[in-house]
């Protein structure tokens, strides 16, 4: 709880900077009035239909994988899993590059998110069957993993076979995710989805606990252990698909973040949670932020931003880890 | 009262029988004593009676809803895993997990609970400590606070003195005594025979693929079934200071 405020402090902070980042000069006060008032000026065009769903995608998203990469670590006890491990954003991505190739994205503006959106259903099926109503940990990950390949393997086919050098250049920055051009289109398809996956992964902190001492004593604990799994699955699958359905992959956030706060909970991972989701917010924003503000002219892409900064952050990291081994 | 029953339990893994038509009551009041060969099957009985793999027969535990059973049974595992670097209370306290509500946090009794189980296992000094930086022994001790703080008629143990220096394994023993004296009973696998006999009320005895004896401790280690369920011969006396049993030598 002590950290809970300051985090909230830090996401509101950069949430409003976010709103105020963009090529269009206009002044802190101007833009706030008008994206409160509203209107039909350029202004008001600008704050409310691109700066605003940007911002808001940011937190979502961010939120998002910070709170699914923290119940992943949870419920496996292994600090280097993430939200990807289950293969729904690879799916996601299936699905939205054959989005892209037949050209279903092309002719309505949904059509990639839908696209992706079903991608991660399906890869989300697989990974239910694959792993068996109550297989343990294990067949999880190894399920995971064997959709994540045929996900990448199909994904490399498209582009392999793509006739069309323009298509398969849109699939590989499309690839990188970013936030750049959304639409509140874009929010209110992503959010209902959220909202349901939000919801379902912060009711596993009393189970994410007791998986601290092991799945026997957990389920010797009362805690019904199928259940736990379905609900951390669905709302992974939930959160993740359609964060990749509007933004694309976004690495490193889901698995950095629950890491670098962990010290700051008391490791419990029942209390990383909200923290995590508070804490992928504000890196995803500070990362959004930051594509804008260093490369403004170029389109850096969101994903490239956060996997550049994670890597090196996660080498502090494991450095810290050893020594503290030693 | 019986706090738990099986009848003709039975495990089956990978199409062998591990062991059949097990069946025994642990009533209040009891520290039952689980001993038998390496593979006899200790720990597949105690995880088969808490209903946590598929076995044949009955147990009453087994049949309960989970969250019943976990304010029934306290279960410590043999396998000491405490995954995160979280505070030895914070441990401890997973143990009153079977008794909160969904969103209700520990109360007054909760933390009286877990603060005598700290006591208990002589932890209350490294309360605040990362459970993970504790030796294999306190980590034992953390645990078995940790069970003791679920606070449950029945404590089902495996092998919880494994590990523990002499001076904690018998505290440990006597802990679970005093369980016993307030109506409580443990289950405890463990291969310590000598504490087996001093501190267990009784001693079941698995091996052979079924349950061989099953009575007070002077009466289940007879000399022929030590020699052909464990292949060892054993001093064993009555004395002033309490039942001595010492493990001699290997027969075969």
């Amino acid at each position: 709880m002590r950290i809970a405020l300051p985090l909230l402090a830090v996401v509101a902070a950069l949430f409003m900077v976010s709103l105020l980042t963009g090529p269009a000069d206009i002044g802190i006060g101007e833009s706030l009035a008008a994206l409160l008032s509203g209107g039909d000026g350029p202004l008001a065009l600008v704050m409310r239909e691109i700066r605003l769903p940007r911002a808001l995608l940011a937190v979502m998203i961010g939120a998002s994988l910070g709170l699914s990469g923290a119940a992943m670590q949870g419920y496996l006890r292994n600090p280097l899993a993430e939200p990807g491990l289950i293969g729904v954003s690879g799916s996601a991505a299936l699905g939205a590059v054959l989005a892209i190739q037949t050209g279903l994205a092309a002719s309505f503006a949904l059509g990639l998110p839908l696209a992706a959106l079903a991608g991660a259903l399906g890869g989300v099926l697989l990974v239910m069957a694959l792993a068996g109503p109550r297989g343990t940990s294990l067949t999880l990950i190894l399920g995971g993993i064997a959709v994540s390949s045929l996900a990448g393997a199909l994904t490399a086919l498209v582009l392999n076979l793509s006739p069309n050098p323009f298509a398969a250049s849109e699939i590989v920055f499309w690839m990188m995710g970013s936030l750049a051009d959304r639409s509140m289109t874009h929010v209110w398809l992503a959010l209902p989805f959220m909202v349901l996956g939000l919801a379902l992964l912060a009711g596993l902190g009393r189970g994410l606990d007791a998986l601290t001492l092991g799945e026997d004593a957990a389920q010797a604990m009362g805690i019904d252990m199928v259940r736990l799994r379905l609900m951390l699955v669905i709302g992974t699958a939930c959160v993740v698909g359609a964060g990749t359905a509007v933004a694309g992959a976004i690495g490193f956030v889901g698995l950095v973040v629950p890491h670098m706060l962990r010290p700051l909970v008391g490791a419990h991972p029942g209390r990383l949670l909200w923290a995590s989701a508070l804490g992928g917010a504000a890196m995803v924003l500070l990362a959004d932020i930051a594509v804008r503000v260093v490369l403004p002219e170029r389109d850096l892409k969101l994903g490239v931003l956060t996997a550049l900064v994670g890597a090196p952050l996660f080498l502090h990291l494991i450095l810290r880890l050893r020594r503290e081994r030693i | 009262m019986s706090l738990v029953s099986v009848t003709d339990l039975g495990v089956r893994m990978g199409g062998r029988a591990v062991f059949s038509d097990v069946s025994f009551e642990i009533g209040a009041g009891e520290v039952v004593g689980l001993i038998g060969p390496n593979g006899a099957g200790k720990t597949t009985l105690m995880r088969a009676l808490l209903g946590l793999l598929p076995f044949e027969g009955q147990s009453t535990l087994a049949a309960l809803p989970a969250a019943e059973r976990a304010r029934l049974a306290a279960w410590m595992p043999q396998s000491r895993e405490i995954a995160w670097p979280v505070s030895v209370e914070t441990v401890v306290m997973l143990g009153r997990v079977p008794h909160l509500g969904t969103l209700q946090r520990p109360g007054e009794e909760d933390r009286a609970r877990v603060a005598a189980a700290l006591e208990r296992m002589e932890l209350a000094e490294m309360r605040d400590r990362p459970a993970t930086q504790l030796s294999g022994g306190e980590q034992a001790r953390v645990l078995i606070a940790r069970a003791l703080a679920q606070d449950t008629p029945l404590l089902i143990a495996d092998e919880p003195i494994a590990g523990l220096d002499p001076a904690h394994q018998i505290s440990t023993m006597q802990s679970f005594a005093a369980l016993a004296d307030v109506g409580k009973s443990v289950l405890v696998s463990m291969h310590d025979l000598g504490l087996a006999v001093r501190h267990c009320t009784r001693l079941v005895l698995l091996g052979e693929g079924r349950m061989i004896a099953d009575g007070p401790p002077g009466e289940v280690l007879t000399p022929e079934r030590l020699a052909r369920v464990f292949g060892i011969s054993a001093w064993y006396k009555v004395t002033e200071e309490g039942p001595v049993y010492q493990p001699l030598e290997v027969l075969r």
